[in-house]
């Protein structure tokens, strides 16, 4: 917060992500970004501690166990938000792509980039809390099915873009590669959603979003909405919080290398910064 | 034209090209995509001998018999029926919690000569209703639910459902 009042020194050495697209997007501008998402922070941090605060021991403790399943049914208060926000953040990640691919928006690529190890490790809590869920029921662990699968290759594209987009030198270029690797994932979206209605799997069809009504009785379905929007405030605090830390230390890059470029050539460091913008 | 049309225009066809080359795709495999087949599917075209396959449906009600095998294993046979057809299954081991009769399962083996399904492994399917005991009792006691003959009723019938008592330890909300 301390650094959206920071004073730019230059608008082309403070911002120099935003050359791209300020003249369109008034939220490209990180300066603008930083001030915003500096405010809405501890809202949304304090929103999700809230909400988790209600959520979790409604669910973990004072929600109903079961006919069948007995206790093991409380895995479905991580599992399930866990295999949401592995797919909603996807989606997210789809469209920051399409924002950095054709309109070349600065923040969508850093967004993106600090979006994608969140995701893997909610697609990792999901795959681990499934499989520990797994076991006791279904009685293994693991199998191929298509749900399943659709999920690990999920995980994989998860972490082959996080990947991907710091393996560059030149981090436009990361984050171009990065944009398409995600959008050509994209495909895997549906796949995962209606793999248990397109083909047989061990795993079983959707609950929640039923067409005439959610299997799961009351006692059961709102302890898990509201941990899934508990879980859902944390993520976006976590990314938003990676994002702004992710400006401040591109400005801070950006200002030590003006300092550097000053120092070294007193009279043209500015244009040759520029040079490099372009 | 501009530029940022251009790219949108270049990545909605791409995503299109991609899109229906994954559909197709997945059109053509999808015979190898289902993780079991049916009675009905074993019926209508028997796999190979000797082959070994996944058999997927329900526990029919009343197919559960088990014996203590020589060997202190415990040996059981069902039949999986998806309704219009049955095949009975020999097992011999230890069975997931949730296996009852009336319960989807998931067997792995190779079909005998005799028509008998040897398995080697038994998953228990779950489907997708979640109730309290106190529901599920409620269903069973008023008639409108046995879970040996299948599928709960629909959920908008029971999911509010408030059984006798409020359900112990419940939260108010």
């Amino acid at each position: 917060m301390e650094t959206a009042e920071t004073r730019p020194i230059g608008p082309n050495l403070a911002a120099p992500a935003a050359a791209g697209g300020r003249s369109l997007h008034r939220f490209a501008n990180p300066g603008r970004f930083l001030r915003l998402a500096g405010r809405v922070q501890p809202w949304l941090t304090g929103a999700a501690l809230l909400v988790l605060a209600i959520g979790l021991p409604w669910a973990l403790w004072y929600s109903p166990p079961d006919w069948q399943q007995g206790e093991t049914v409380r895995i479905l208060y991580i599992h399930v938000p866990m295999a949401w926000l592995a797919m909603g953040g996807y989606l997210g990640l789809a469209i920051g792509s399409i924002l950095s691919l054709v309109w070349r928006h600065p923040l969508a690529d850093l967004a993106c980039r600090e979006l994608s190890p969140v995701g893997a490790a909610v697609t990792a809590l999901c795959l681990a809390t499934g499989s520990l869920w797994g076991k006791p029921m279904w009685g293994t662990w693991w199998v191929w099915d298509a749900r399943l699968t659709s999920v690990l290759v999920l995980f994989f594209l998860w972490l082959g873009h996080a990947a991907l987009v710091r393996a560059f030198d030149d981090a436009e270029r990361g984050a171009r590669m990065g944009a398409i690797l995600a959008l050509i994932g994209a495909v895997n979206l549906p796949v995962v959603k209606f793999s248990v209605e397109w083909w047989n799997t061990l795993h079983q069809p959707a609950s929640v979003t039923k067409l005439n009504a959610p299997s799961l009785h009351v006692d059961i379905l709102y302890p898990l909405l509201v941990c899934a929007l508990g879980f859902t405030l944390a993520f976006a605090a976590l990314v938003l919080a990676r994002t702004r830390a992710a400006v401040m230390e591109r400005r801070i890059r950006a200002l030590q290398l003006a300092a550097a470029r000053r120092a070294e050539l007193p009279s043209d460091g500015r244009s040759a910064l520029q040079g490099a913008e372009g | 034209m501009t530029k940022k049309r251009r790219r949108l225009w270049v990545l909605l066809l791409c995503g299109l090209g991609l899109g229906s080359a994954t559909a197709l795709t997945l059109t053509a495999f999808q015979d190898n995509l289902v993780f079991f087949r049916s009675p009905s599917d074993i019926a209508r075209e028997a796999p190979p001998p000797g082959r070994a396959f996944r058999l997927g449906g329900l526990v029919e009600a009343g197919s559960v018999t088990k014996q203590m095998g020589t060997d202190g294993k415990p040996d059981v046979r069902f039949k999986v029926t998806d309704g219009p057809s049955a095949v009975t299954v020999a097992y011999v081991g230890v069975l997931p919690d949730l296996f009852r009769e009336g319960q989807g399962v998931v067997t792995l083996g190779k079909l005998g000569p005799d028509g008998i399904f040897r398995a080697s492994e038994v998953l228990a399917r779950h489907d997708e209703t979640y109730m309290p005991p106190e529901v599920a009792d409620a269903l069973k006691k008023t008639g409108h639910w046995n879970p040996q003959a299948g599928a709960a009723p629909p959920a908008a019938t029971w999911n509010t459902l408030e059984p006798g008592k409020a359900p112990a330890g419940r939260s108010g909300s």
